[in-house]
C-alpha cells in the first residue's frame, strides 16, 4: 500500500511537468486548431534563455518573468512572421513548418549553448517535502505552478474582455470578424500565451531533467497525450490529463512488471489512441449541444 | 434630399476566381429600410458579404461619406455597419449574455453596454429568461433573436439582416418585424434586409431592389414593387 501511495504521489509529480506543457498545447491547438510539434523546443529554448540570465547575474525571479515575457513576444513574433502567412495553407504546409521549426530551436539551441546538460536551480529547494521523501519541494512547488496557471486562464477566459474576444476567434472566426474581434490578434495573442506557459513549463521541468537541447522531446509526447486525454478544448482537461497520465505511467510502470521503465513511453502513446477511439473529444472536451 | 447613408456604384464581387456580383447600384437612405430581393443564389447574401468586406470585391461603396469599400471586416463594424449573417452566427458555447458583450466588442463604455443588455432583454423577455443558457441551446427563433440583440449592442446606423425570417414559425416571424418596425421608427436605425419573404419584407421596406444572378433588375419604391405584376406573381405567388 505504502509503495502504492508512494507511486501515486510521484506520479503526480511527474504529472505536474506533463499538465504544464498539456497547458500550452491547449492554447495553441485553441487557435490555430493544430498540435504545435514546435511547443517542446520552444520552452526547452526559452529554458536555455532563463538559464543564460541566471549565468549573467540576474536573480532566479527576475529571469523567471524575464523569460515569460521574452517568449511571449517570440510567440507573436512567430506567429506574425510564420504562420500568418499560412493561414489559409492546407495542413501539410502547417506540419512542414513545425517541423522546420523544430529542427531550427533545436540546432540552434545547440549551437550556442551546445549538447552537454546543464543543471537548472529550483526556487522551492530540493528537500523533501515534510521530511517523508514522498514528495519533494520542488515537485510540490511545480503542481502548484501549473495549478496557478490554470486558475489564471480561467479566470483570464471567463472574466476579460479580450479572454471573451479570443473565445469567440476561436469557435467562430466569422462572427468574431463581424462583431469587430480582430481575430489575426487574437490567434497571434494565443502563440503568445502558450510560448509563455510553455517557458513556465521548461522552467519547472529542467530542474528534474536537467536543461539539454533534446530535454523536451519524451516530455512533449507526454503532454500530447496528456492534452489529447483531457480534450484538447479545455484547459482544465489538459491539466488533469496531464496529472492522470503521470499517474498512469508510474504505476504500470511499477506494478505490471513487463513495462518497466522502457515501455512507459508506450503507455502514453496507446492511452492516446484509446482515448481517441472512444472519446475523440477527449473526456473533459467540449460537448456542445447546437440546436438549428 | 441629403445624401444617402450608404451608396454602393458598380459593386462586383468574386468567391476566389468566381464572380458572383456583376455591378451594383444601390442606395440605403439615412432612416431608412431598403430590401433586397430574389430567388435563391441569386447574390443577395453576396451583396451583404460584400459590403461587410468578407469577400473580394470591385466597385465604390460609401458610407456616412466615407469610403468603405477594401476595408477589412473588423474596420468595417467599427464604422457603424453591424451584420446579422446567414444562419444567425451564434456563438454556440458561450452564453446569451456572452454572446450581447461580443456584440458590443467595440466599445469602451462599459456602464452603457450593461444598460444595452438590459434594453435587448427588454425587446426579447425570452432572452432574459434564458441570459445564463449556452446559447447553442436556444431554438431557431431565440437565437435568431440573439443574433438581432447582439448587433444592435454595436449601437449601429446601419444594419444588415440577411433573412431574418427563415426557418422561423410565422408568429414568430410576425413578433421579429413588429420589433423591426419598432427599431426604425424609434431609433431611426437604417437597414439592409435580404428576404426570402417578399411579402413580409415589402411591408416594412421603403424601397425595393430586385436581384438576379448578380445583377439588379428591378427597383423602385417598395409600395410600386409589390404592386407589380411580373413580382407578384415571381415573388409573392398571386
Ligand atoms: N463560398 C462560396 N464559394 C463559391 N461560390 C459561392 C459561395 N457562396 C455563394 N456562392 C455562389 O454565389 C452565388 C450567390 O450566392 P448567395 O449566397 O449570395 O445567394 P443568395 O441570394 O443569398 O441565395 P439564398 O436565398 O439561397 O440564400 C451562388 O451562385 C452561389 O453558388
Ligand atoms: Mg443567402
Amino acid at each position: 500500500m505504502d509503495l502504492f501511495i508512494h507511486q501515486v504521489l510521484a506520479g503526480l509529480a511527474t504529472g505536474g511537468i506533463y499538465a504544464c506543457m498539456a497547458l500550452a498545447i491547449v492554447m495553441i491547438y485553441q487557435a490555430i486548431h493544430h498540435l504545435n510539434f514546435a511547443q517542446g523546443e520552444m520552452a526547452m529554448f526559452s529554458t536555455f534563455i532563463a538559464w543564460q540570465l541566471i549565468e549573467w547575474g540576474v536573480p532566479y525571479w527576475g529571469a523567471f518573468f524575464l523569460t515569460i515575457v521574452v517568449s511571449f513576444i517570440g510567440g507573436v513574433v512567430i506567429e506574425r512572421t510564420v504562420f500568418k502567412p499560412l493561414h489559409n495553407a492546407p495542413i501539410l504546409a502547417h506540419i512542414v513548418a513545425f517541423i522546420a521549426l523544430f529542427a531550427i530551436f533545436n540546432s540552434v539551441a545547440g549551437f550556442i549553448w551546445d549538447f552537454t546538460i546543464k543543471s537548472f536551480p529550483t526556487p522551492f529547494g530540493q528537500e523533501s517535502l515534510f521530511g517523508s521523501g514522498l514528495m519533494g519541494a520542488h515537485d510540490a512547488g511545480m503542481i502548484g505552478v501549473t495549478l496557478v496557471l490554470l486558475v489564471l486562464l480561467f479566470l483570464f477566459f471567463r472574466n476579460t474582455r479580450v479572454g471573451l474576444s479570443m473565445r469567440a476567434a476561436a469557435s467562430n472566426p466569422d462572427s468574431a470578424r463581424l462583431v469587430g474581434v480582430r481575430v489575426g490578434w487574437m490567434i497571434a495573442l494565443g502563440w503568445g500565451m502558450a510560448a509563455a506557459i510553455g517557458a513556465v513549463a521548461g522552467m519547472m521541468i529542467a530542474p528534474v531533467v536537467f536543461l539539454e537541447p533534446n530535454m523536451m522531446l519524451a516530455i512533449l509526447i507526454y503532454g500530447f497525450a496528456g492534452a489529447v486525454v483531457g480534450g484538447l478544448t479545455s484547459p482544465g482537461g489538459a491539466v488533469i490529463g496531464g496529472f492522470a497520465v503521470g499517474i498512469i505511467e508510474n504505476l504500470a510502470g511499477t506494478f505490471i512488471p513487463v513495462v518497466g521503465s522502457e515501455l512507459k513511453l508506450a503507455i502514453a502513446l496507446a492511452l492516446i489512441v484509446t482515448v481517441l477511439m472512444f472519446k475523440p473529444t477527449g473526456l473533459f472536451g467540449a460537448r456542445i449541444v447546437t440546436r438549428v | 434630399m441629403s445624401d444617402p447613408l450608404l451608396k454602393v456604384t458598380g459593386l462586383q464581387g468574386w468567391y476566389g476566381r468566381i464572380q458572383a456580383l456583376y455591378g451594383l447600384d444601390f442606395e440605403v437612405p439615412d432612416k431608412g429600410v431598403v430590401t433586397l430581393l430574389g430567388a435563391n443564389g441569386a447574390g443577395k447574401t453576396t451583396t451583404l458579404r460584400a459590403l461587410s468586406g468578407m469577400i473580394q470585391t470591385a466597385g465604390e461603396i460609401s458610407f456616412a461619406g466615407q469610403s468603405i469599400a477594401g476595408k477589412v471586416t473588423e474596420d468595417i463594424v467599427r464604422l457603424g455597419i453591424a451584420h446579422v449573417p446567414e444562419g444567425r452566427g451564434t456563438f454556440t458555447a458561450m452564453t446569451v449574455e456572452e454572446n450581447l458583450q461580443l456584440g458590443a466588442m467595440t466599445r469602451s463604455d462599459t456602464r452603457a453596454i450593461a444598460e444595452d443588455i438590459e434594453r435587448a432583454y427588454a425587446y426579447f423577455p425570452r432572452l432574459a429568461e434564458r441570459r445564463g443558457q449556452q446559447a447553442g441551446t436556444l431554438s431557431g427563433g431565440e437565437q435568431q433573436m440573439l443574433a438581432i440583440s447582439r448587433a444592435l449592442m454595436l449601437r449601429p446606423r446601419l444594419m444588415l439582416l440577411d433573412e431574418p425570417s427563415f426557418g422561423l414559425a410565422p408568429l414568430i416571424v410576425e413578433e421579429l418585424f413588429a420589433i423591426l418596425v419598432d427599431l426604425k421608427e424609434k431609433e431611426g436605425l437604417s437597414m439592409l434586409v435580404v428576404e426570402q419573404n417578399a411579402a413580409l419584407a415589402l411591408e416594412i421596406a421603403d424601397e425595393a431592389y430586385l436581384i438576379e444572378t448578380g445583377r439588379l433588375v428591378m427597383s423602385g419604391p417598395a409600395q410600386q414593387i409589390g404592386s407589380d405584376e411580373n413580382v407578384r406573381r415571381a415573388y409573392l405567388g398571386y
